[in-house]
């Protein structure tokens, strides 16, 4: 029945008590720790006492899901936002643009000569430069009446200059006089255009002071700056904006023969253009809006803000579930620190243990987000979307937070002292 | 070398005005594979004078050699690898709720994470059936009577091979049958591996395992007796 002692056991036997081994080392050479077991024992622990009670480890779990969500939503509501409001320059087709130094953002542009496009053509690699217009004008709702702003582009609708989605079927339609295509995913308060076009084809609809004619839907979808869009020829644009001189522009879409070398033309163009335009490539035109959003508004803080809020929130819940932790199972922790547990090793069962809240607390919230994305970007018509990039920085913060709220609670460790275990 | 020599140990709580001293020249020899009752009033010092042996405590003045190893001015460190020898038995079980028998037991084996899975889970196995109990290996404190916890206490303190067994009143949570077979149970299986036992204890229902019974009095060891 007694397996466990030696063979050889001697009534006096030194490798138990320790005299055949003096002062020297204290443990017989055994295989060192590998650091895999080093960091598993104690994960293994802190995952047994973890499952060992169900209800608090469902409020951990509940706290850094909580934690994960708010993160996820806030950061998915400020990417969507920027992203919505570089949408439309986004679908702009061309390798390089010309705009004011002035501009800050396009929905307020700041107009340069339309003869800048004209000398862009001097090199030989453009192919094309087309002036783009841009204000914003009221829409008159044709079924309730109500005005509202809209954003207005007018420009070549034949260059190929823009990428909007259904705007090759209505070109011809865009050249006759008076003539707008319709962004249908403008917000509904512009009236249910799209059905009223199903219905009865090309309708007259009032913008600004002028009566237009409707004849064709795009799709570009709505920002901060603008809630809906119009689109046009240059020709009626001027028409309708009269006000406008007409040797300006607000944007020039340069489009490069095929081969050419973006930025060797960009260049040239830098060295024949005075300096009163920005000569920009399709990048740098997005990030310049989208450094306006993040700047000049309170939107970029805001968010940041909401996302600390809810990282505090989760680890402040993950503390308190921690320490109390350690709190009822102070006895046991002394009893380890007792037998020969490091205060080391300890620290590792705690920090395990919230890596596995952290991870065990992601997962789900990261499920439940991207159902929320759906949800919510059907009711904004934001382009709310689920990236890589977005669920690993998430991940990050979330670890970070659980990291911080472990190393708090482990302070609570010294407290176990195994001096008051007899 | 005997696995516990201590010379002219003197220890105090607090300082300057509320300096209280509980050992006043403490000298004490256990020798390998003896069993030592440590008994006296409420206060004399017994608990003190065994969480210095103990190395839970920093020492103060005097010598005190444990498994050789003198513990006057040791690291922290020292002493964690010196604990890691010892065999504790505590009042109350202190097991791990949250483990099975066999887990708790593998705990002490779990410090040093050279050794298999395997071999560690083997080795709680057959210690526990030692301690008599063969098929509780699964089962969780709660599930195990008082008398069985401490059992499974005792099997934690031996696993290990320690050279020396340190228990403080262990069977003052235990009625008098199943205290007594439990300290039995601890004295045998000590003697077969020859390792020596230190126990503080006021029980005298339990006086008959030792060897020799040394008795404390404010601070001081008063008696030193060798039993029957």
């Amino acid at each position: 029945m007694n397996v466990v002692t030696k063979p050889t056991l001697l009534p006096w036997a030194p490798e138990n008590t320790g005299d055949a081994a003096p002062a020297a080392e204290a443990p017989p050479p055994r295989r060192r720790p590998g650091p895999v077991s080093a960091l598993l024992l104690p994960a293994r622990l802190a995952w047994r006492q973890l499952r060992a009670e169900r209800a608090r480890l469902f409020s951990a779990i509940a706290g850094v899901m909580f934690a994960a969500v708010l993160v996820f939503m806030q950061l998915g509501f400020r990417s969507a936002l920027f992203d919505s409001a570089t949408r439309l320059l986004a679908a702009m087709d061309a390798e390089i643009f010309l705009m004011n130094p002035l501009t800050t953002a396009s929905f307020r542009p700041e107009p340069l000569p339309r003869i800048r496009a004209h000398q862009a053509l001097a090199l030989p690699e453009v192919a094309q430069a087309v002036p783009v217009y841009m204000t914003q004008a009221t829409w008159r709702n044709p079924q309730d009446g109500s005005r509202r702003m809209i954003q207005m582009i007018g420009f070549d609708v034949e260059a190929g200059a823009m990428h909007f989605e259904g705007l090759d079927a209505i070109v011809p339609a865009l050249r006759r006089i008076d003539a707008v295509g319709f962004d249908t995913r403008s917000r509904p308060e512009f009236g249910n255009v799209s059905q009223l076009f199903a219905e009865q084809g090309p309708f007259p609809v009032q913008v600004g002071n002028r009566m237009v004619e409707m004849v064709g839907l795009v799709t570009i979808g709505p920002s901060f700056g603008a809630d809906g869009n119009l689109v046009m020829s240059e020709v009626n644009f001027r028409r309708m904006v009269p006000v406008r001189q007409a040797s300006n522009t607000d944007l020039v879409a340069i489009r490069l023969r095929p081969g050419a070398d973006i930025a060797a033309a960009q260049q040239r163009l830098r060295e024949i253009l005075p300096p009163d335009v920005m000569v920009m490539t399709h990048a740098e035109l997005v990030a310049h809006e989208r450094h306006y959003w993040e700047t000049a508004t309170p939107i970029g803080f805001i968010f940041a803000f909401g996302s600390v809020m809810g990282l505090i929130v989760g680890m402040v819940i993950v503390y308190q579930i921690l320490f109390s932790d350690i709190a009822n199972h102070l006895r046991e922790y002394a009893t380890l620190k007792a037998i020969g547990y490091s205060n080391g090793y300890l620290s590792r069962v705690v920090m395990a243990a919230t890596l596995i809240l952290a991870v065990i607390g992601f997962l789900p919230g990261a499920a439940l987000c991207v159902w929320l994305y759906d949800v919510v970007a059907g009711a904004t018509f934001l382009p709310l979307t689920m990236t890589i990039e977005r669920a690993s920085m998430v991940f990050g913060l979330i670890f970070g937070m659980c990291a911080v709220a472990g190393l708090l609670a482990m302070r609570k460790l010294r407290d176990a002292s195994p001096a008051d275990m007899f | 070398m005997d696995p516990i020599r201590i010379e002219g140990l003197n220890f105090a709580y607090g300082e300057g005005d509320l300096r209280r001293p509980v050992l006043r020249d403490v000298s004490l020899t256990v020798h390998a594979g003896e069993v030592v009752l440590l008994t006296g009033p409420s206060g004399s010092g017994k608990t003190t004078l065994l969480t210095l042996i103990g190395a839970l405590r920093g020492m103060q003045d005097g010598s005190c050699r444990v498994l050789g190893r003198e513990m006057l001015g040791a690291s922290e460190r020292d002493r964690v690898a010196l604990r890691r020898r010892i065999g504790f038995i505590f009042q109350n079980h202190n097991l791990l709720g949250f483990l099975t028998a066999r887990q708790n037991v593998a705990m002490a084996l779990e410090i040093e994470a050279g050794m298999p899975e395997r071999e560690r889970l083997d080795r709680a196995g057959a210690m526990l059936a030692a301690v008599g109990l063969a098929g509780h290996e699964d089962k969780t404190p709660a599930k195990l009577s008082g008398g069985q916890r401490q059992r499974v206490a005792i099997a934690r303190a031996l696993v290990a091979e320690p050279g020396l067994v340190l228990a403080d009143e262990p069977t003052a949570a235990l009625d008098k049958v199943s205290g007594g077979e439990v300290v039995h149970l601890l004295r045998d299986l000590a003697k077969s591996r020859g390792t020596a036992i230190l126990m503080v204890t006021h029980d005298p229902r339990i006086l008959d395992i030792a060897d020799r019974i040394v008795t404390m009095e404010d601070g001081r060891i008063v008696e030193a007796a060798n039993a029957a």
